[in-house]
């Protein structure tokens, strides 16, 4: 009996302490430095400052923000509003063909993103697979200027992070009861009620796991403007990365990364006291 | 007719998938090196990436730090479903939180912190650093995988255990592990590819000592189009389509 109690503590403490060590603290010493001041040789001086959140409302550190929650907010919506019809085609397909549909989603959404995002390159520069495409089809004339713009990064990010929106799109509307569908119409709504009222509460876990694992990458992948945007483009992941390794700003750095998890906190925060208050059960 | 739609649309979204990776697989056997124009077929670029002595270098360090954290967060991973599914103790629903935290967090904010951490104990950055990184990433994924798998469980088999005298730790080695073994090799090769697919994690947490593939791909994406990247790239592809294709099939025979 003795041993089983020693093993028990032994896992129990084991986890904890493993958690503690490189789940909370590494993130309590960041906002621990985003709350002190830069040092020109020791990066970083031990006293208490609100400077870096301060700075976060600086017209160019802002715009920048700003920027780069608009381009990951629609990168989100739009591989929702692509990925939606494609996991429903998906789900509803029967089972052999859906097996096979998933794992042709499956195969992208493993692949390095870094090689994807290259990958994108030799389709969108200049004298690339698409402009010359469009050129012998004599629908344009000169290329098209996609490769190291804004446009470019959009469409990275869209490419890239389509397949983590359509697998927990899938997973929610799999499980959706055909039944309460037909039920529906049977009591006479429209298809556009049902699918208003019955189909997008029921799958609500899995947009927003979907749109959780879109828009926080998109805000965090720094290669994506790196290598399709060019040198200019700044989005908060190259700000990041910048404030680490090239600024040396480490409370930068960590104030604007912390300023954006709990801002996505926040919101998580609201959306799952709202579900527990309508009488739904989550499952994490 | 709406099954006409439904193809087609469906279609439309592969292309859209799988375009750039027909076309860089294109490229990687093209004899050319700058245009686009098709100038015979060749292994040129494959036979000059076996020669990249540097190129081979930062492909053996990420292979092993993919098996050795694979490994590392299996066992991690494994306690700590077992210590959820099976023992009631304090903080059980905070672990089950802090999991589900440290898988929603992105990337970019493991990894800072992970370094803020690294910079904080005055360790240098290299196989270490990389290692305790990345297995941090795989532990939740992990411990999801092994989780889910435990709850079909038939618990009086174990209870059954415990009254024929078996200790705790017999019961996990001869009753739980085998059980969640397929759970335990799907977790496997999902943290191989998590953390062979890594790039910002390892940007952070590694330094110049060690460099692995990825990092190393992305120095030299950044000054163009390369067509051994190219072949780079298609191999990592099938070595993750490999590893993709052997746990699912692993998770769907024992369903």
């Amino acid at each position: 009996m003795k041993d089983s109690l020693i093993f028990r503590r032994l896992v129990i403490s084991g986890i904890l302490g493993w958690i503690a060590l490189f789940g909370a603290i590494p993130v309590l010493l960041l906002t621990g430095v985003s709350f002190l001041q830069r040092h020109p040789s020791d990066l970083i001086e031990a006293v208490f400052s609100m400077e870096s959140y301060a700075r976060l409302s600086d017209p160019a550190i802002g715009s920048m923000l700003f920027k780069s929650i608009m381009m990951a907010t629609m990168a989100t919506l739009l591989c929702l509003l692509i990925g939606y019809p494609f996991a429903y085609i998906v789900a509803r397909a029967n089972k052999c063909h859906a097996r096979t549909m998933l794992l042709f989603v499956m195969i992208p959404f493993w692949t390095n993103t870094l090689i994807r995002t290259y990958a994108l390159v030799a389709v969108l520069k200049a004298d690339g697979f698409l402009n010359t495409a469009l050129i012998f089809l004599g629908i344009i004339d000169a290329p098209l200027k996609i490769m190291y713009t804004q446009t470019a990064v959009f469409i990275g990010l869209i490419y890239t992070l389509l397949p983590f929106m359509v697998l927990p799109l899938y997973a929610a509307i799999e499980k959706l009861d055909h039944r309460l569908l037909e039920a529906s119409r049977d009591l006479g709504a429209s298809r556009w009620t049902t699918f208003k009222k019955i189909t997008i509460p029921l799958t609500m876990p899995g947009i927003v796991s979907g749109c959780m694992l879109v828009f926080l990458p998109a805000l965090g992948m720094f290669y994506i403007p790196d290598i399709l945007g060019g040198a200019r483009t700044m989005f908060l992941g190259n700000f990041v990365r910048d404030q680490f390794l090239i600024a040396r700003d480490l409370p930068m750095g960590a104030a604007s990364s912390i300023a954006m998890t709990s801002l996505m906190g926040i919101m998580l925060l609201i959306y799952y006291r709202n579900l527990r208050r309508s009488g739904r059960t989550v499952r994490l | 007719m709406n099954k006409f739609i439904k193809a087609a649309y469906a279609g439309l979204v592969y292309i859209f998938l799988y375009l750039p990776l027909v076309v860089m697989a294109a490229y990687s056997f093209n004899a050319s090196k700058y245009s686009l124009s098709w100038k015979g077929f060749t292994f040129k670029w494959y036979g000059i990436l076996l020669s990249n002595t540097a190129l081979l270098d930062a492909a053996i360090h990420s292979l092993t730090i993919a098996i050795t954290s694979a490994t590392v967060a299996c066992l991690i991973g494994t306690l700590a479903a077992f210590m959820l599914q099976q023992y009631r103790f304090k903080g059980r629903k905070a672990v089950f939180g802090s999991l589900f935290i440290m898988m929603m967090t992105p990337d970019i904010v493991i990894g800072i912190s992970l370094l803020v951490m690294f910079l904080a104990a005055g360790m240098a950055l290299g196989f270490w650093t990389l290692l305790m990184a990345h297995v941090t990433l795989c532990v939740p994924f992990v411990a999801a995988t092994v989780y889910s798998r435990f709850r079909g469980f038939d618990n009086s088999i174990i209870e059954a255990a415990k009254d024929l005298g078996a200790s705790e730790y017999q019961v996990f080695r001869h009753i739980v592990l085998p059980m969640a073994m397929p759970g335990l090799i799907a977790g496997w090769l999902l943290s191989f590819t998590l953390s062979l697919d890594d790039v910002i994690i390892s940007f952070f947490t590694t330094g110049p000592t060690y460099e692995v593939l990825p990092l190393r791909i992305y120095s030299m994406v950044r000054l163009g189009i390369k067509p051994d990247v190219n072949a780079l790239s298609v191999l990592m592809i099938i070595i993750t389509v490999v590893a993709v294709t052997m746990s699912r099939r692993l998770l769907k025979e024992k369903k």
